[in-house]
């Protein structure tokens, strides 16, 4: 009865989607200041945003297919490094007077990192997951290995000491507002991500194909059934997420500033966190997720330093007690 | 008559179970075969082995002579077979609508078809904006057979479509079953008697994975000895 009235709470004040508002309200007399908290608060969306782009393929991946995918990591350290690169090698554009090759050159860093990661994605599916399918154990076992054998790869190309990512001129500066600074790459980032959100969501809620995949994270042998080829979506789906692994890692490459061969797993702790807690499959979850995991995270790291990962496992936990499937799962039981 | 489905020596495993031990068994085109048979003795994996959802190790399974066996299920799907699981495979993060949209060809309705489906069903147009997790059990499996007759069909599969259901929405389905058997072959798995000797042209019955009679409907109705050597205490009555 009493979850029941909170159940109904809940959806009176519009749904768990305002968990991230409630939680900035709680946050704002924590933090002290106002601009204190306005620079927390978008800092929180940015890097929402950019686990966003990391976590709705995986989730996808994880929904649709049900596969284990542990190597999901090498796809974002890839897109980091790989944009380093290009930005390394487009110096000239990004550094420069003109705002308009500082942005060609972070949209080919970004543009590349995803292409690679694209293909990447479609080598992985083919040979290495595509065995597996069906077993969990062994999926994790050979995704683990691949995981490995791609930090070793990024190790021998890229070397072992961390390499320095300069942010193109055009979003190396903060917008003020009063006594509020605002850094153009996390607009950037939110952009960014929010983009990414409404095209998928539009190809999952207005496309034949997006209602196959939604169809398909519910129920894989009914879609089979009912005449279609589920295995050729699982390459898109795949293909799709290792893509938009590697456009976040690339966005984060940015974001950081220093990168190093262990970004992606310390990443995937965060992404498992997001796609958990939003849901197995959704899209919408994993939105809502990443931007409840970026707040936390960066409230937790201004308060308490130290209780930064923990404070998310915390609200993980929670989640899983209140909601065992997630809190916008795809799958409605 | 001709068999639009013809099993053949047919042997099922699941995992290191031996579950169908040479089922064989004609499906004459037109109307409703009933397969009946107790909990647990293979109706379900005999449906699904047709349908290409588990492999047969041996055997055959030939619609309109045309041997199926091994091809990938969505194969067998557009060959013109629809499947309706026992528990009824509907999308509940979708749309009525939506959900019968994945089932009509090309994602467009013939609304002659669309028309006939709501007047057999006329919850399905009440609800059409829903998601089908909200439906009832009755509503769902309605939308689960729609979704079968949305297209023409030479042979839709059901499996325990009166299962958990109230009286009433089961003297419905009778009447729903009746309208769409006078076009298509049905092959129904029931556990129901009354149930399936009211749609039943022909019978199977099924026992440990192995065809124990084959025979016409009507008279196993009117054989109570027979029904009770075949069927024991565990079918309903209704």
């Amino acid at each position: 009865m009493a979850q029941g009235d909170a159940k109904s709470i809940i959806g009176r004040l519009g749904g768990v989607a305002l968990l991230p508002v409630a939680l900035a309200i709680v946050a704002l007399p924590l933090t002290g200041s106002f601009s204190s908290w306005v620079t927390l608060t978008v800092a929180g969306l940015a890097m929402g945003m950019m686990i966003f782009l990391m976590a709705s393929g995986l989730s996808l991946v994880f929904g649709l297919m049900d596969v284990l995918n542990f190597g999901h990591s090498a796809f974002i350290s890839f897109g980091a490094f790989i944009a380093a690169s290009v930005l390394a090698a487009l110096a000239g554009w990004a550094q420069g007077q003109s705002g308009a090759l500082n942005l060609l050159a972070i949209v080919l860093a970004i543009g590349a990192a995803t292409a690679f990661c694209a293909a990447a994605g479609w080598f992985f599916e083919r040979v290495i997951v595509r065995p597996v399918y069906g077993d969990h154990l062994r999926q994790i076992l050979i995704t683990v290995g691949a995981l490995i054998v791609a930090e070793q790869l990024i190790l021998a190309i890229w070397g072992g000491a961390p390499i320095s990512v300069p942010r193109p001129a055009i979003l190396r500066g903060s917008l003020v507002f009063g006594d509020v600074a605002i850094e153009t790459y996390r607009i950037f980032a939110f952009l960014l991500g929010l983009a990414v959100f409404v095209i998928l969501s539009l190809v999952l809620n207005r496309t034949r194909i997006g209602l196959l995949i939604r169809a398909g994270v519910e129920n894989r042998e009914m879609v089979e059934a009912l005449g279609f080829r589920i295995d050729h979506l699982f390459i898109a789906v795949f293909v799709a997420g290792s893509a938009l692994a590697g456009m976040g890692g690339a966005m984060w490459a940015g974001y950081q500033g220093l990168i190093s061969g262990a970004l992606g797993s310390e990443m995937l702790i965060l992404v498992f966190i997001v796609v958990i807690i939003g849901g197995l499959g959704s899209i919408e979850g994993s939105l809502l997720g990443a931007i409840l995991v970026g707040l936390m995270g960066n409230y937790v790291a201004f308060l308490l330093p130290k209780l930064s990962l923990a404070s998310n496992m915390l609200l993980m936990m929670v989640v899983l007690l209140w909601r065992p499937y997630g809190l916008l799962p795809a799958v409605k039981r | 008559m001709n068999a639009i489905l013809r099993l053949d020596g047919v042997h099922t495993d699941i995992a290191q179970y031996h579950i169908l031990h040479g089922v064989g068994f004609d499906v004459p085109e037109g109307g409703v075969h009933v397969l009946l048979g107790r909990n647990g003795a293979g109706k379900t994996t005999t449906l699904r082995t047709i349908m290409g959802l588990w492999r047969a190790v041996g055997g055959k399974v030939l619609f309109r002579d045309r041997d199926i066996t091994g091809m990938h299920t969505s194969d067998i799907a557009r060959l013109g077979v629809a499947y309706v699981p026992e528990n009824m495979g509907i999308f509940g993060g979708l749309t009525v609508e939506e959900n019968m949209r994945l089932a009509a060809a090309g994602g467009r309705f013939d609304e002659t078809r669309l028309a006939r489906v709501f007047a057999l069903f006329p919850a399905l147009e009440t609800f059409w904006k829903k998601q089908a997790f909200a439906l009832s059990g009755g509503q769902k499996q309605m939308l689960a057979i729609a979704r079968a007759i949305i297209e023409p069909r030479d042979l839709i599969l059901i499996d325990e479509p009166t299962k958990g259901l109230a009286p009433a929405i089961i003297r419905n389905m009778i009447a729903a079953f009746r309208e769409i058997a006078a076009e298509t072959t049905i092959l129904l798995v029931e556990q129901n008697f009354h149930f399936a000797s009211a749609l039943g042209n022909g019978v199977t019955v099924i026992e440990d994975g192995r065809i124990i009679h084959q025979g016409m409907m009507a008279e196993l109705a009117a054989d109570e000895a027979l029904q009770t050597r075949l069927l024991s205490l565990s079918m309903e009555a209704g």
